[in-house]
């Protein structure tokens, strides 16, 4: 029955696990690959060479990442309080009809380093603002949180047709984009920022916002463990009744905690908008709001984490797109299969490996006692 | 103690047993003779519930062999427990609230997949039962309704129904009055008349030198002593348990009341359903007084200490609590409470006097986060509190000293002492305790005791809520006993006594007729 094991190793949850989801899900897609008839380790060969083998395939690598460090990092603080926020989506695209806005009404008046700082805002104040709605009905009226998140993307998704066929649509225009954005209000690609230094890159979509995500991953490390409200935000997220105890008002983090999150999914409108399509367009969230959950319980809730499998995750986009191209039998759909292995494996199945490990741990450590007895 | 002529009912032969590098039971050994009950003594930790475990099949022994009436028995499961003819009763009733106690009984031995005959056969067989053992129940009541003792006797007759021979019951009276307790002995002796084999784990050595024939007591995993209940006491019982003397009674002066700082009247709470859960309390507290609550848990006495914190708003009355007032429509939160130097030790520590998995010095914050100490403008001063956190441990000497450590893998009386140095450490005027010692070794026990009555002699009021009636009467100065909410009576703790305390928990001290069928059950 309910065995109480020994908690597994810091660096085995950490490093272990995730690593063994990963080779789980990598097998069976292999055994998919070998099924259609091509070489697994040669697909394998050509993802990772696709994803990391020369400047433009780490551009894109990274710039992929930087959509999935934001989400991932709204995931994660959003669980720490023990809340499930699954409407990234929604939020990242409403923090682009911010950064959008921003740009249209301003982009004529102000110069790049006054636009910046005012679209990140605006980015995740419309993100913050998407996410609250959600908070406020779970925090003060008892609706889950699951469900109200899953629907304000829908209604996000409707929404931004609405808004880009009727209102920001180019007039005579037949595709539902804004107008581009002047080019002060284009965030330097950072391709365009090597060259400043004379050093040479492919050009790229990269740009500057994964530095900021960095930035943001450093922020959110401290807020969470050190400060008295990542304090609080932690304590709600672990136990509600010591909470009460300690006399914090749990609404209020909840409140606080989905403001941060939905603004940190909102950012990922300052990379696509404003750093990439230099307009507003249809669908330019992809999914990220929805892996985001993935990077968050691969990265174990951590910054450090969260770079590391958003970095994963940006290679299978990158490396999955060159295998599309090299391998004829691969198609575009076999790749988003590969990704959802990955997901479904360090996602859903997270813990399946634990409690193999856990016994595996306890036969080791379990051995060492009687040796010394012998 | 061994007979070679008729066999033991359970006999372990060095059983041994390790959770990584701790070793639960070091080759234990011991027989219980057929038809005798058997208590087990012991601290927390000292592997008392780990060889009941491994008895019940909840874990398997590193080495070591069971033999239950003489023969060789692997048991890998509960269920070749139950073939084995164990049966155990939990300290945490495992029953469905919304069964009836019948259902309850027959839960995952019904005899076959019709319902309606299953329940028939089990209705019979309980009839049975319950005139062999005498063990009377309200088989049709649905078991949420029932109070405690009558659910202790649901799950005894869930064992006895699957043929249990050996009763194994672990802390069985923590939650019953002493009368309760009492009546769950005749039950137990009846049982020993009729052959049943009875262990009972318990650190109330009073409940030992009671009912045991014999006793085994346990000290870090191993079996210190095997010895026959009457040729033994409760000093050395106490003693063999803690490796050294204990003194069970408490160094105090009187009390010297002085001031009065906490002032209820008339104070009533309800719960989420209209139930009055706090019926027109009155009382006071004085500064350098504790003032003891009596009473059967569940009757208003975590609802009072929640109001007097702030955790929970009432619904009439007042309360003035150093300065603070609280009344319906003047709520005070915990926050504020706290600022008026008012300090709460929590009745459950894991679920809110720490967060098991924050390390102890984030467990020692918690409450007093906010405070500038431990606080830059925006980061907080991690230095500072990790400071805060080794001067409470060395304060109230919390093993292992590691701020670092997970507040869960402290043992209980750590964490106790941990939250205690944490609350009292604030120096308050008023403080809330309950049950300061539940879950907590006798020699912790000692030194909380010491430390509550050096608050009160240093003119703090002192409110203790306590299940254990030992605890209150030598630790109190008065003590009040609360059922259904009310106060039912109040006695200076140097003239109660066990019995008069144990009719007024149960509100049968001459007063309403109804009331008195309850305990005669």
């Amino acid at each position: 029955m309910n065995q109480p094991k020994k908690p597994l190793p810091v660096w085995a949850d950490i490093i272990l696990i995730p690593l063994i989801n990963i080779l789980l899900a990598l097998f069976v897609a292999g055994i998919i690959i070998y099924l259609i008839g091509e070489n697994p380790f040669e697909a394998l060969k050509i993802l990772i060479y696709g994803a990391f083998g020369y400047d433009e395939a780490i551009g894109y690598t990274l710039y992929y990442t930087t959509n999935f460090i934001f989400t991932g990092l709204a995931v994660a603080i959003a669980f720490h309080a023990n809340l499930f926020n699954i409407g990234g989506e929604g939020q990242a695209y409403i923090g682009g009809l911010g950064v959008a806005i921003v740009m249209i009404t301003l982009d004529g008046y102000l110069p790049f380093w006054a636009l910046l700082p005012l679209a990140i805002l605006v980015a995740m104040l419309f993100g913050a603002l998407w996410a609250a709605i959600p908070a406020y009905l779970q925090a003060y009226r008892g609706s889950h949180i699951v469900i109200t998140t899953i629907m304000f993307n829908f209604i996000a998704a409707n929404l931004m047709v609405y808004l880009l066929v009727n209102v920001f649509i180019v007039p005579g225009s037949m595709s539902p984009e804004s107008r581009i954005f002047a080019d002060n209000a284009h965030l330097p690609f950072m391709h365009e920022i090597l060259a400043w230094f004379d050093i040479q890159v492919a050009s790229t979509p990269l740009n500057i916002s994964f530095l900021i995500a960095l930035l943001f991953c450093v922020f959110l490390w401290l807020f969470i463990w050190h400060t008295r409200w990542g304090y609080e935000l932690r304590t709600v997220g672990f136990s509600e009744s010591a909470a009460t105890y300690a006399g914090i008002n749990s609404k209020k983090v909840v409140m606080m905690t989905m403001i941060i999150s939905g603004a940190l999914a909102g950012m990922v409108g300052i990379n696509e908008i404003m750093g990439v399509h230099h307009k507003l367009l249809l669908d330019f969230v992809a999914g990220y709001g929805f892996t985001g959950i993935a990077v968050a319980l691969m990265g174990r809730n951590h910054p450090v984490g969260i770079i590391v499998a958003s970095l994963l995750f940006g290679a299978l986009y990158q490396g999955g797109a060159e295998l599309t191209f090299d391998m004829p039998n691969v198609s575009r759909e076999m790749v988003v299969a590969i990704q959802g292995l990955i997901i479904l494996f360090s996602g859903a199945l997270t813990y399946m490996s634990k409690p193999w490990l856990e016994r595996f741990f306890h036969i080791f450590s379990h051995s060492k006692p009687t040796k010394m007895e012998a | 103690m061994h007979s070679d002529l008729s066999p033991m009912a359970i006999d372990l032969r060095g059983i041994s047993k390790a959770f990584g590098s701790v070793q639960a039971n070091k080759n234990v050994n011991f027989s219980v003779p057929k038809g005798t009950i058997h208590g087990i003594v012991g601290e927390n930790g000292a592997g008392k519930s780990t060889l009941m475990s491994i008895l019940y099949g909840f874990y398997e022994a590193d080495s070591g062999e069971i033999y239950i009436s003489g023969e060789k028995t692997k048991i890998q499961s509960s269920t070749d427990a139950i073939k084995a003819g164990i049966g155990m009763v939990h300290q945490h009733f495992m029953l469905v609230d919304n069964f009836t106690a019948l259902e309850n009984i027959m839960l995952g031995a019904e005899s076959g997949s019709i319902l309606s005959s299953s329940i028939a056969d089990a209705a019979k067989e309980l009839t049975r039962l319950e005139s062999e053992f005498g063990l009377r129940i309200d088989k049709d009541a649905q078991t949420d309704t029932l109070p405690v003792g009558q659910l202790q006797r649901v799950e005894i007759l869930k064992a006895l129904y699957r043929g249990a021979e050996i009763l194994i019951l672990d802390e069985p009276t923590g939650v019953l009055t002493p009368q309760e307790a009492d009546q769950l002995f005749n039950i137990l002796r009846s049982l020993k008349e009729r052959g049943v084999t009875v262990i009972i784990i318990t650190h109330k050595l009073r409940e030992i030198m009671a009912l045991t024939d014999n006793v085994s007591i346990m000290r870090q995993g191993e079996i210190v002593s095997n010895l026959k209940t009457s040729q033994t006491n409760r000093e050395e019982l106490a003693e063999l348990m803690v490796g050294r003397k204990v003194r069970m009674d408490i160094d105090k002066a009187p009390a010297t009341p002085k001031e009065r700082l906490l002032e209820i009247k008339n104070l009533s709470v309800k719960d989420e359903y209209g139930i009055n859960r706090l019926d027109s309390v009155s009382f006071d507290i004085h500064a350098g007084e504790i003032l003891g609550i009596a009473g059967v848990s569940g009757n208003g006495q975590s609802e009072l200490l929640e109001v007097l914190s702030g955790i929970r708003d009432c619904s009439e009355g007042k309360v003035v609590i150093n300065a603070e007032t609280i009344t319906p429509t003047k709520h005070a939160n915990p926050e504020q409470i706290r600022k008026a130097k008012i300090s709460h030790v929590p009745e459950d520590r894991l679920k809110r006097g720490l967060v098991p998995a924050f390390s102890a010095s984030e467990s020692s914050l918690l409450g007093y986060h906010k405070h500038r100490v431990f606080n830059g403008l925006f980061l907080t001063n991690s230095s500072a509190i990790k400071t805060h956190c080794m001067d409470l441990m060395d304060a109230f000497d919390v093993r292992p000293k590691d701020p670092s450590l997970k507040s869960a893998n402290f043992s209980g009386g750590n964490q106790q002492k941990l939250i205690l140095a944490r609350e009292m450490e604030q120096k308050p005027k008023v403080l809330l305790v309950g049950q300061p010692t539940r879950g907590v070794d006798i020699g912790a026990i000692e030194f909380i005791h010491k430390q509550i009555v050096t608050m009160r002699d240093s003119g703090s009021a002192i409110l203790l809520v306590s299940g254990e009636l030992d605890e209150l009467m030598s630790l109190s100065d008065r003590i009040l006993v609360m059922f259904e909410g009310r106060i039912v009576g109040e006695m200076m703790a140097n003239e109660a006594d066990e019995t008069t305390l144990g009719l007024m928990m149960a509100n049968a001290l001459g007063k309403s007729d109804e009331k008195k069928e309850d305990i005669s059950i």
